[in-house]
């Protein structure tokens, strides 16, 4: 099936991928993959979960597309609206707050002239504010793709937007 | 089978004994009246239910005769099992009534209260449960929640605002239907039931996630804005059905069947019938709305305390002595008759058939 | 710097492959154990060593494993919690991190005494780069014969896995985690059952933290015994602490659990004093759930003692005066920073982080998260934290996890501690949005609440 530019079929890379997965828990419980594929999915499928992908992984796993629905929504990694391809994701909880983690959100937001929860009109940028990611050490800090960055200054939000526009850094997947 | 084992549990000082393995909300029924507490999620005929709503929790004073140490939280009834010699307080623990008034006020807090137009009223578990449990007023001075509208099919109208999130719905869809569509998605505060992708629930037995909605959030499309529950008069009545047991209420108005459900139990659950939970198929449900399919058994018994009942005197004894008896020989005496002092009234004047309306002439005229 | 048990190595170059861990000593447990020891003995010394959970409840871990149902062909699952998702805490993505070995070692040694031939790593799945660490530790330990078939011919079969979750908190609490595992939304399940008796997939299951089974290491290469020695109290063994907020030197601490609040605070070994050289006001010294301490009943007791980094003694008056362990996560927070706002955005965090299961917890939270916005927004009212109090009573204790919990606590101690400051932002309500309340008198001695 195809949606958009997508074929909505793992090549048989992800495939054996998937396949591995299920086979870490007990027969007939492969129930259990639907976390992990659903990332593998939302990774090979444009950084976000439509309707045909869950529709996809539930066939996958032999289960029914409910079943994947009620999980998707339910976690706060998985996108069910299209995002841009790089995603900022700043923490906005206590620890991060009082390290000044709204200046930074404000900063990004004004830059990019988007507000938190938007997507730039390019489909470049995606601004997100989350709640405690366990770097509260660090802060502020954002989450880009698999990666954090940490210890956040306008200096920094400056220089990683410039890098994201090279292509220099590793996106959403 | 070998002899059962029996615990003893007292509920708020009465003692009852219950095999082993029994709730102790199962237990306080075989009680009944105020000992039971109430339950808005927990429903004995599906598996799995309960524990979520925390309506029913209560006060453990004793574990156990072997271990007599109280618990140290609330626990929710439907889902604690009976210990032998336990003591639970229900009514009696002003701990309890206090988290119930505190869980009534969260159930309510985002509800949207329109029962003047929501065709659950008169039969709404929720009203029942802010009727004895709840405040007037609320200190909620936020906007309520709202959803998006699903339509899910021509037979069940999905109103997510009303929902209460028991999961009852979603635990009928696994055990009665062979594939279950919708489900509970999202989570925390906005959590909805939904199919996701707006598709109609159509399966045999889908129509008895209306029986089992405490609240107005599914309902009957068939019955929608028809009559208000208690206007409706209900009675037993049974057809032979290939796919269900048959035996439903009908809720008539006259002649008219205006809705259908399955036959309810004194908890507003469905009854069962040689151990068989009463469901009803979808045919019966929503397509058989002619008194001919149905052969009546009589009415059906409604609660005293139901506004159902209000205005229908089903039931109600006649006493068997005769106002002499109570009197103790004594004749009831008129202290005055008032067609002595005025015409007004006058049994022998019949007011139909005089034209207009009538006048102290009309008496007269008779008494000339 | 007290003992060091968990992250002494932390500096050596390399310390994350397995060649260098296994050089500076790594492994021995699991020879110790599988060699020398039966499953029984291994647990027999971790309820020696008095090791308590690491995640944040402080439960016995020889204990929990010592519940754990054994029946007849049944197989049994240790599955390690590493969803560490409590504001503050940082703690077992560290470890995970720098000395992944010390994870996988522990879990070979716990699986072997509870017997499970398959375990799991959950590990919230914000840490994607994690994942690929642990992976490495597990591939490596496979080659060289610690994990996978007949380790070190002892006829012990262990499989470890990691599975990534996909952002929910509520996963941290051992029967959501488990039903994340099992494929599910992460609801908490009502107990009993126990997972020790019907765990995942139905099966008997240990949930255990991921320093708690890291420090199990220690407990085997040291004994149980010795182990118990360090520390004071039923406080034994050392607990890492990760600090952060106001401070110097935010990071990762393993202290032993003897020192003083003050000395963590203001040593240059750990948290380095207050940054900008300002004044201390308050903590909150086990991650976001546990009440937050002013000053003065921070570093002393009611009783007018020093107070200890350690469960007793940060437990010591009860909420009322004290507060908890927690999980370590140690928030330090200045005289510039605002308690209701901190108190906020951890209220926004619950509301966010609530499975919506149950009907305290999904429409408290929300309730005391709008209020508390009113407040800081300037628009609160006397009456409102009476109404706070109200509510966050009413969800405590009356939830199916303890996640009402952990949402009503920093709430009740806020304004516990802190009403006055409360009670500014509705009498100064056009300055509470401009400006922050400051220390007030908190720096001073407070009089003792009872």
């Amino acid at each position: 099936m195809l949606i958009g530019n997508y074929m909505v079929k793992f090549t048989d890379d992800k495939l054996n991928e998937v396949k591995a997965l299920m086979a870490r828990y007990p027969e007939g419980r492969q129930k259990s993959a639907v976390i992990p594929v659903l990332h593998l999915a939302q990774e090979e499928f444009g950084g976000w979960l439509d309707v045909p992908v869950m529709d996809y992984v539930a066939e996958l796993l032999s289960i029914t597309p409910i079943e994947v629905y009620e999980v998707a929504t339910f976690y706060s990694m998985f996108n069910l609206k299209p995002v841009g391809k790089y995603m900022f994701e700043v923490c906005q909880t206590g620890p991060c707050m009082i390290n000044g983690c709204d200046e930074i959100i404000d900063y990004i937001g004004e830059k990019l002239g988007i507000k938190p929860g938007q997507t730039t009109a390019d489909g470049m940028f995606t601004l997100k504010t989350v709640e405690c990611l366990g770097a509260c050490g660090y802060a502020p800090m954002m989450q880009l793709g698999k990666h954090y960055k940490e210890h956040l200054t306008k200096e920094k939000v400056d220089a990683l937007i410039e890098e994201c526009r090279r292509g220099a850094v590793a996106n959403n997947l | 089978m070998s002899e059962q084992q029996l615990f003893k549990v007292t509920i708020d000082n009465i003692t009852v004994e219950v095999p082993a393995g029994t709730t102790v909300l199962m237990a306080a029924r075989m009680i009944g009246g105020d000992v039971t507490p109430p339950a808005m999620c927990f429903y004995s005929k599906l598996q799995g239910s309960g524990g979520k709503c925390r309506t029913c929790l209560v006060e453990v004073s004793k574990g156990s005769e072997k271990d007599p140490r109280p618990m140290p939280k609330l626990v929710a009834s439907c889902r604690t099992t009976v210990m032998d010699g336990m003591e639970v307080k229900n009514i009696t623990s002003e701990k309890v009534v206090d988290a119930r008034a505190g869980v009534t006020e969260f159930l309510l807090l985002n509800h949207p209260l329109d029962c003047p137009i929501c065709d659950q009223a008169g039969e709404c578990h929720l009203q029942d449960l802010g009727y004895e449990h709840g405040k007037a007023g609320t200190r909620y001075e936020f906007s309520r929640r709202t959803f998006h509208k699903e339509d899910i099919g021509p037979y069940i109208q999905l109103h997510m605002t009303r929902c209460i999130l028991c999961y009852r719905c979603t635990y009928v869809a696994s055990q009665l239907t062979d594939n279950r569509v919708h489900g509970v998605l999202d989570r925390g505060d906005h959590a909805e039931i939904s199919t996701y992708i707006s598709k109609a629930i159509d399966n045999d037995f889908s129509g008895n996630m209306i029986d089992v909605c405490p609240v107005g959030a599914l309902t009957d499309k068939t019955f929608r804005f028809k009559n208000r529950v208690w206007f409706t008069k209900p009675v037993e009545a049974h057809r032979n059905c290939d796919k269900c047991c048959g035996k439903v209420t009908l809720w008539n108005r006259g002649d008219e069947v205006l809705r259908v459900t399955a036959r309810k139990d004194e908890w507003g659950e469905v009854k069962s019938y040689d151990g068989k939970t009463g469901w009803i198929c979808n045919t019966c449900r929503f397509d058989k709305k002619d008194l001919k399919d149905w052969t009546i058994e009589g009415p059906a018994r409604i609660a005293r305390h139901s506004v159902i009942s209000a205005n229908h005197y089903v039931d109600t004894i006649k006493p068997k002595e005769t106002i002499q008896e109570v009197m103790g020989g004594r004749q009831p005496k008129l202290l005055m008759d008032i067609h002595k002092v005025s015409d007004v009234n006058d049994p022998s004047v019949d007011l139909s058939r005089i034209s207009g309306p009538a006048t102290g002439a009309t008496f007269e005229k008779k008494n000339a | 710097m007290g003992r060091q048990l968990l992250l002494a190595k932390k500096d050596v170059e390399g310390i994350r492959y397995f060649d260098t861990y296994r050089r500076e000593g790594g492994y021995r447990s699991v020879e110790k154990a599988l060699k020398t020891m039966s499953p029984d003995a291994v647990t027999e010394e971790v309820k020696k060593s008095g090791l308590r959970g690491r995640g944040g409840a402080g439960f016995p871990a020889g204990m929990k494993w010592s519940f754990l149902a054994k029946p007849e062909g049944v197989p049994r699952h240790l599955v390690v919690n590493a969803d560490e998702s409590e504001p503050g805490t940082f703690k077992d993505r560290y470890l995970m991190e720098y000395i992944p070995h010390s994870l996988i070692e522990g879990m070979v040694v716990s699986s072997f005494a509870l017997g499970s031939n398959v375990s799991y790593i959950y590990i919230r799945g914000e840490y994607a780069w994690i994942v690929e660490i642990l992976e490495q530790a597990i591939q490596e330990a496979k080659n060289n014969g610690f994990l996978g078939k007949n380790i070190l011919g002892s006829g012990f079969d262990c499989e470890i896995y990691v599975q990534r979750g996909a952002g929910a908190y509520i996963c941290g609490e051992e029967t959501a985690l488990i039903e994340s595992l099992e494929g599910k939304r992460g609801n908490p399940r009502i107990k009993p059952p126990f997972p020790a008796i019907k765990g995942v997939w139905d099966r008997p299951t240990v949930v255990n933290n991921v320093e708690t089974i890291a420090a199990v290491v220690p407990v085997i290469n040291e004994g149980g015994e010795e182990y118990a020695k360090i520390g004071v109290g039923k406080s034994t063994g050392t607990k890492l602490i990760s600090a952060c907020g106001n401070i110097n030197n935010p990071g990762v601490f393993e202290i032993d659990m003897t020192i003083s609040v003050e000395e963590f605070i203001y040593s240059d070994e750990y948290c380095g004093g207050i940054k900008n050289n300002k004044r201390l006001k308050a903590c909150i010294p086990g991650g976001s759930s546990v009440p937050i301490l002013p000053a003065n009943l921070l570093l002393k007791t009611a009783k007018g003692e020093s107070r200890l980094m350690n469960y007793e003694s940060l437990a010591d008056g009860g909420f009322a005066t004290g507060t908890s362990m927690g999980s370590g996560g140690f928030i330090v927070l200045d005289e510039d920073q605002c308690v209701v706002k901190h108190t906020y955005t951890l209220a926004r965090f619950y509301r966010h982080e609530s499975c919506g299961q149950c009907s305290p917890c999904r429409e408290g939270t929300g309730w005391m998260e709008k209020l508390l916005l009113r407040f800081e927004n300037g628009m609160g009212k006397m009456s409102d934290i009476d109404l706070l109090w109200d509510i966050q009573r009413r969800i405590e204790g009356n939830t199916i996890c303890p996640l009402g919990d952990a949402a009503a606590w920093p709430v009740a101690a806020a304004i516990r501690h802190f009403r006055d400051e409360f009670e500014w932002h509705v009498t100064n309500a056009a300055e509470a949005t401009t400006r922050n309340y400051g220390l007030a008198h908190y720096a001073e001695p407070l009089s003792v609440v009872a």
